[in-house]
């Protein structure tokens, strides 16, 4: 008898987080004065050190929350895991709306709205990170997007009895206590910010795929229910 | 919150009126609450148990019938036997359906049904009446499947794939092993229960033996072209195991074995291995109960995918394993999934409550080594001729090791998630 023997060859796929990159890179010199809007928290260069942020030498092509010793929110940290590095992409998608990509983001900024701002201040940033990436060497990207959610998705009112129904499909992993090992606790979520994490999931802002499955097929009317269901809960 | 006589939600469930066959009919009054008796507790019949008992807030009665007081859950039975977790963790009891949710739980083996009466007969010689059945009774094996075994040569040939003593048993033999023997699965043919789970345990045998046992030999014989999440298997076979797991299709007679459990031999294609375990896991079909009522076409129940109603009796709703539904893989994850979709069907018949369309999702974790876990998921809608696939998803190969370690963390949360969305 002929048997065979299971060896494969694992062709090893190159894990890029983002889909597209810079459109136009910005100034450094001009980044730098932006970057003046960021020093009260933030350290760059020679000597940097972590303050009420994280140091920011070698941040493109860093994993999310892993500057070590340094207590990063658990979702920044859940994104690390998941294999986010950080790209000019991300950063600006990060920079633009800190709270829609990551909702309990210790980062107490508003977000910086202009996509030059944004491209100068990144600009300047890399110049502290070895081997920068994916730019500006990479293809256009879609920095002109606007991630803000539109005002008349986050008015929808949201009914509770239909987001009980919905959440069945959320408490097969997210647990009603709100116990958060493995898979985080969503109960009494503020509904906004629940509204903004799961367009952003949809719209594939946000990486992970089981949430990008789930919050694609969620209509606005379906996630605004479930906002309010799980605001709710105690 | 009041759930009562609201109708269909115009806006946001304009497709609810394709999940409802029939108008909802209101229990005639008089007769006492409506009664609906689930068989099984597992994955579906717990968690469709618990959620008619919870959202219809007293207005159903609901019972229980499960001849196990301690249920062991199949998922994670393959990581008990690899010693990442306890037997206990893995054991859960009926107490909270009981005591908070106000279940009347029977352990008990239903061994009747009369869908003419409506009535369930129990081996202990009562007699359950019900508006409406649920069958989640999961899965029985096929006679004759595997030449050589039936079901009393289970103790010197485990199956272990209905998870407990079983499984048990399974791991004294893979830890008793002699240096250098061989482990031997026969794998089943499509469909069965928890498609990665053959796979899996492959992964955790050879964990096992890996330590204590590491010039052992592990031989599937499969009568399958290809497995679940095969790619990623085999690749974490060859960095983990390398060497160790042969694998024989088809093509080299894994669909032609036979077995001696006196002899302990496995015989492939005419040709005879002494083996020293033999795992063998029979081709599946729906628990008997559901042959018993009448309502298998084949080895499973077919279901309309809005209701999971029997396409017999649609007095009678089937989950899980049981099931002929379209495309969902049979799996924990799925009969809760289906679970939730029924006990809304079921309310909405027989207390008018409110019924929305039906939505499934299904995840399967599996573990390969030790923070080493992968994952494949889908989601899925009702037609009207099966659970229809939408999107999905799969872990890749190459892959690397922090968010491996995620994916198993991640899975280890789901199954606290699960279990207390099934037991309270």
């Amino acid at each position: 008898m002929v048997k065979i023997r299971v060896l494969i060859a694992a062709g090893l796929l190159a894990t890029t987080a983002s889909t597209a990159a810079a459109n136009e890179f910005g100034d450094p010199e001009a980044g730098a004065k932006v970057f003046d809007d960021c020093k009260s928290c933030h350290s760059v260069g020679q000597g940097a050190k972590d303050r009420v942020g994280p140091q920011l030498n070698g941040i493109f092509g860093r994993r999310a929350g892993s500057v070590d010793g340094f207590r990063y929110s658990s979702g920044l940290e859940r994104m690390g895991k998941d294999g986010l590095i950080w790209d000019f992409t991300l950063l600006d998608r990060y920079v633009q709306n800190p709270k829609a990509f990551a909702s309990d983001t210790r980062m107490n900024y508003r977000g910086l709205k202009d996509e030059g701002d944004r491209a100068n201040l990144l600009a300047f940033l890399r110049q502290y990170s070895d081997d920068p990436g994916n730019i500006p060497e990479a293809a256009p990207t879609i920095t002109g997007t606007d991630h803000a959610i539109d005002p008349g998705i986050l008015a929808i009112q949201g009914d509770p009895e239909y987001g009980e129904y919905l959440s069945s499909e959320c408490t097969s992993c997210h647990q009603l206590s709100g116990a958060n090992d493995g898979i985080p606790g969503i109960i009494g979520w503020p509904a906004e910010d629940f509204v903004i994490a799961m367009h952003a999931y949809k719209d594939e802002f946000r990486p992970h795929p089981v949430m990008q499955m789930m919050a694609g097929r969620l209509s606005n009317d379906e996630i605004a229910a479930l906002a309010a269901y799980f605001e709710a809960v105690e | 919150m009041k759930l009562n006589r609201r109708g269909f939600l115009g806006a946001t469930a304009g497709a609810a009126a394709a999940a409802s066959l029939s108008a909802p009919m209101v229990h005639a009054a008089g007769m006492g609450k409506p009664k609906v008796v689930v068989i099984g507790g597992g994955a579906g019949g717990a968690t469709c148990a618990r959620y008619i008992a919870k959202d219809s807030k007293g207005a159903i009665d609901v019972t229980l019938v499960e001849p196990t007081r301690t249920y062991y859950t199949c998922f994670f039975s393959n990581l008990y036997m690899a010693g990442f977790r306890e037997l206990g963790s893995i054991g859960h009891s009926y107490g909270k359906l009981a005591s908070e949710y106000g279940i009347n739980v029977v352990h008990d083996w239903a061994v009747n049904i009369d869908r003419e009466a409506k009535t369930v007969s129990l081996a202990g010689g009562a007699t359950l009446s019900y508006d409406r059945l649920v069958l989640s009774p999961g899965i029985d094996f096929v006679d004759g499947a595997v030449e050589g075994w039936d079901i009393t040569k289970q103790n010197k040939m485990p199956h272990a794939y209905k998870a407990g003593s079983q499984t048990e048993l399974l791991k004294a033999q893979i830890e008793a092993m002699p240096q250098g023997g061989t482990y031997a699965m026969v794998a089943p043919p499509n469909p069965f229960r928890c498609p990665p789970g053959p796979y899996e345990r492959i992964s955790m045998v050879a964990h096992i033996l890996k330590d204590r046992n590491p010039t052992a030999k592990i031989i599937i014989a499969d009568p399958k072209e290809k497995f679940s999440k095969q790619g990623l298997f085999q690749d974490g076979w060859s960095r983990h195991y390398d060497g160790m797991i042969e694998w024989v299709g088809p093509d080299f007679g894994g669909n032609n074995v036979s077995v001696d459990a006196d002899a302990m031999t496995l015989t492939i294609d005419g040709e005879v291995t002494n083996v020293d375990v033999c795992n063998v896991i029979p081709a599946m079909k729906a628990g008997k109960i559901c042959d018993m009522a009448g309502i298998t076409e084949g080895n499973w129940a077919p279901v309309n995918a809005h209701t999971m109603q029997s396409r017999v009796d649609d007095n009678i709703h089937v989950l899980g394993d049981a099931s002929n539904q379209g495309d969902m893989p049979k799996s924990g994850f799925a009969a809760n999934s289906q679970a939730k979709v029924a006990a809304m069907a079921v309310r909405g018949a027989l207390t008018d409550s409110k019924v929305f369309p039906a939505k499934f999702t299904n995840t399967c974790w599996s573990l390969i080594d030790t923070d080493d876990g992968v994952k494949v998921g889908a989601s899925y809608e009702a037609t009207d001729e099966k659970i229809a696939k939408v999107d999905g998803f799969i872990s890749k190969v190459g892959e690397d090791a922090a968010l491996r370690q995620k994916t198993y963390e991640e899975s280890v949360g789901w199954y606290a998630g699960i279990t207390s969305d099934m037991f309270g």
